[in-house]
């Protein structure tokens, strides 16, 4: 029962603390939104030539740097405090999970070039109809000769704007929800018939519906077992979910420290509002509600490699408390805040507004209770 | 980072395990589950067998009697206890009074009080709150005068009230916080003194609950002749003893282990009730999600005081944050009751204390779980307002942790 982090953990963590505190501070990331492109391809190249953290979860042999999942959680924590726009989640935790757990032939040359920060990743898995069902699927992929031929529509592929490859999860045999025939296939996003509609999302990020028209794939493209790909995407949306667990922790960092700091210098009554013991207590409850996120991300972190069904628990269990202290820990700075919460000008609303999206991120609350209930008690009555 | 036992520790779970199932006292499980009210005896047999193991002050220093474990064995401990579902061992001596002395007083008062509280043959009450000084417990206004006996030693002489002491009808002794400087700043004039409870002028009177048992009194004291040497620590100092007191009792508070067991309960409970549809209770979708989420907030208790365990191993010592265990755990041992009440039903309505005994040939009324359902939770609801209310841990996290 250890909860230190390694040298190696700790550094990591140092590197990209201060380098994001040079290079992305609040008014850098205003620009960084409001830009054309949206986020900054110059910061990525420097994650991976000077910083190295895109390769932070891969094994040595792979070009990484022989971390694991905690890496991913150090980085995601500490991207949420500065809400990092660019795309690790997508990249790294997702696209580099599905690699590595594939066994694909070519998995090694593609995390290299993910860790050389050439190949960038976003996950194609929401459809309209389908919220939070990760089999519910209308997107087809038909077999054509040794390859495949790809259509459908997908929803609110986040990232996609900077993306040169989309994981696309697409049913080769089934029925529009069923857990069997579902499979995974990484496409090139500017291959001949991908057509994307960008938009920028309220958190300050981008992301785009993705048509897939008469996309031919060659047969490598598969990512997994054929028809039998649900097991891996749940097992891959677990550890992103367990990363921005961490990014919330993150996120909701700066949403209690923000309010402090507010609160010690704001004056009414004639005397600074955090003297007040109502807001004291509920400044405490803040504190809790973010303790208990970091133990609960520490905790799902750590059970990533456990059995499918533990893990898929821990991570749900996590996730609920997460989104709630993340809706706690915002609306409450919002409210301390006053009117000044109530601006674009301050931080402070927009870390209330990406803990927003990561609340409903990879399933609500509902949705983790529904599914922790289950696999708690078995099926319901 | 990682979240394995060491295999020492797991032996260490199978070994204590073994202990407690061979020596845990039959005739204290008979008494827990006919739920009636525990005599002095019941309390004690338990602790003097661990006593004689040399296991019952798992926190004290070996110099003093203890087994010297570390953090993550005493939380193995404590979880074996819970789910051998074990009568805790009262907190008063071993917990309270007893790291007190070992780190206040004198090696005169070591040695005379720290083997019979080990061994029990001292029950320890507590004498700090009064009638009007609750959370506001520096306003204390028991008194303590000096005086010199006819024999030619210094004595005090105390008059005053303590309240809500927990057992005190058994207690050998009572540790009191009392004014001994009526003039000095209220938390300056405060000296922490034991009490033999069978000196004259100490009254206990019972103080009846909701959940209709005498689980806390009203202790008087009436001229009480205290000698000197009965005080731990300086004259006047009490309060820093209090204090420590206070952060030591809050460590190992939040129960844990014991609501783990508390929601299994709650499970065996929900499959044997059925719910308005007439299937089991378990199965209803509303009820369910409590368990749900009183099993996910439980993770996060579990998690939050294993973070706190380990710094505590790291030689940080039990921090305010231990404010975050009390106010988290006592929650959840609530919500547990809570749930156990609903689930009773109708059955949660009659009251069979002192309601003359059947002659053991009458039919029991509803089942077992309901008999002690609502009492129970009328019970529980002491844990947010003791130990420093829910209110006063909050002052403590605002002040000590974010410096408001």
């Amino acid at each position: 029962m250890d909860f230190n982090f390694s040298e190696e953990q700790s550094m990591l963590r140092d590197t990209i603390a201060s380098y994001l505190q040079d290079k992305y501070d609040f008014e850098t990331r205003r620009k960084i939104v409001s830009s054309e492109s949206g986020w900054r391809a110059d910061y990525w190249k420097a994650f991976a030539e000077e910083l190295g953290i895109l390769g932070a979860p891969f094994s040595e042999e792979l070009g990484g740097l022989g971390g694991g999942a905690l890496d991913n959680m150090i980085v995601m924590e500490e991207f949420g405090k500065a809400l990092v726009i660019e795309p690790y989640l997508g990249t790294v935790v997702i696209g580099g999970g599905f690699l590595k757990h594939s066994g694909h032939a070519s998995a090694a040359d593609h995390i290299a070039s993910i860790v050389a920060g050439e190949m960038v990743v976003a996950f194609a898995y929401a459809e309209p109809q389908g919220r939070y069902t990760w089999s519910d699927l209308k997107t087809t992929a038909t077999k054509d000769g040794s390859g495949w031929v790809l259509n459908g529509h997908k929803a609110v592929v986040v990232g996609a704007p900077f993306a040169s490859h989309l994981i696309v999860t697409a049913r080769t045999g089934g029925s529009q929800r069923e857990a069997s025939g579902v499979s995974v296939f990484l496409v090139d996003k500017h291959a001949k018939g991908v057509t994307t509609r960008d938009y920028p999302t309220v958190d300050g990020g981008r992301a785009s519906e993705v048509y897939f028209e008469n996309v031919s794939i060659p047969a490598d493209a598969l990512i997994g077992a054929e028809g039998a790909g649900l097991p891996l995407v749940e097992k891959v949306l677990d550890e992103a979910t367990a990363a921005v667990c961490a990014e919330g922790v993150g996120v909701m960092r700066k949403l209690h420290e923000g309010t402090l700091d507010y609160a010690k210098q704001r004056k009414q009554f004639g005397t600074a509002i955090s003297n007040f013991q109502v807001l004291q207590h509920r400044m405490v409850d803040m504190f809790i509600e973010l303790e208990q996120s970091v133990s609960m991300t520490y905790m799902a972190t750590l059970k990533l490699d456990e059995s499918d069904a533990e893990r898929a628990k821990a991570v749900s269990s996590a996730k609920v408390r997460i989104g709630r202290a993340l809706k706690f820990c915002g609306q409450n700075a919002i409210q301390i805040h006053g009117g000044m919460g109530m601006t674009d000008e301050l931080a402070i609303g927009h870390y209330f507004k990406r803990g927003t999206i990561i609340e409903g991120l990879f399933g609500s609350v509902d949705h983790h209770l529904t599914r922790y209930e289950r696999l708690s008690f078995g099926k319901a009555a | 980072m990682n979240l394995d036992f060491s295999p020492e520790d797991l032996a260490f779970r199978e070994e204590v395990r073994a202990f407690i199932a061979e020596n845990y006292p039959a005739s204290l499980r008979a008494v827990q589950e006919e739920g009636e009210e525990m005599a002095k005896e019941d309390f004690l047999s338990w602790h003097r067998i661990l006593a004689k193991k040399g296991w019952v002050a798992p926190a004290w220093p070996t110099e003093y009697g203890g087994p010297g474990w570390s953090s993550v064995q005493r939380y193995i401990w404590s979880e074996e206890l819970a789910r051998a579902d074990a009568v805790p061992i009262l907190p008063f001596g071993i917990n309270m009074v007893g790291p007190v002395i070992y780190t206040f007083a004198t090696p005169e008062q070591k040695a005379r009080f720290l083997p019979p509280t080990l061994s029990g043959d001292i029950w320890w009450a507590q004498g700090y709150s009064e009638p009007g000084a609750g959370s506001d417990l520096a306003s204390l206004k028991t008194k303590a005068e000096r005086f010199t006996g006819d024999d030619g030693k210094e004595y005090y002489l105390v008059n005053g009230q303590k309240t809500w002491t927990t057992l005190a009808q058994h207690g050998d002794w009572i540790f009191c916080l009392v004014r001994t400087d009526p003039t000095a700043k209220i938390q300056e004039g405060i000296s922490f003194l034991l009490i033999d409870m069978k000196s004259p002028g100490v009254t206990v009177r019972p103080i009846i609950t909701l959940g209709g048992e005498h689980e806390v009194n009203e202790v008087w004291f009436e001229n009480v002749k205290v000698p000197v040497e009965n005080r731990i620590y300086e004259e006047n100092k009490g309060w820093t003893c209090a204090k420590f007191l206070l952060a030591h009792e809050r460590s190992g508070i939040a129960g844990v282990a014991r609501s783990k067991r508390g929601i299994e309960r709650i499970r065996q409970i929900a499959a044997e009730e059925l719910a308005d549809d007439g299937n089991p209770l378990i199965q209803d979708p509303l009820f369910r999600r409590k368990i749900a989420e009183l099993e996910i907030d439980l993770t996060a208790l579990e998690f939050t005081e294993l973070r706190t365990l380990a710094s505590e191993h790291a030689g940080k010592g039990p921090g305010p944050e231990s404010s975050v265990l009390k106010i988290k755990g006592t929650e959840i041992q609530q919500r547990i009751t809570e749930l156990v009440l609903e689930a009773s039903g109708n059955y949660g309505a009659p009251y069979f204390r002192g309601f003359p005994k059947e002659g053991g040939n009458a039919l029991p009324i509803g089942p077992d779980h309901a008999r002690r359902a609502a009492p129970t939770y009328f019970n529980v609801r002491k844990t947010s307002i003791y130990g420093g209310s829910n209110e006063i841990q909050r002052n403590i996290i605002a002040k000590m942790v974010l410096g408001l």
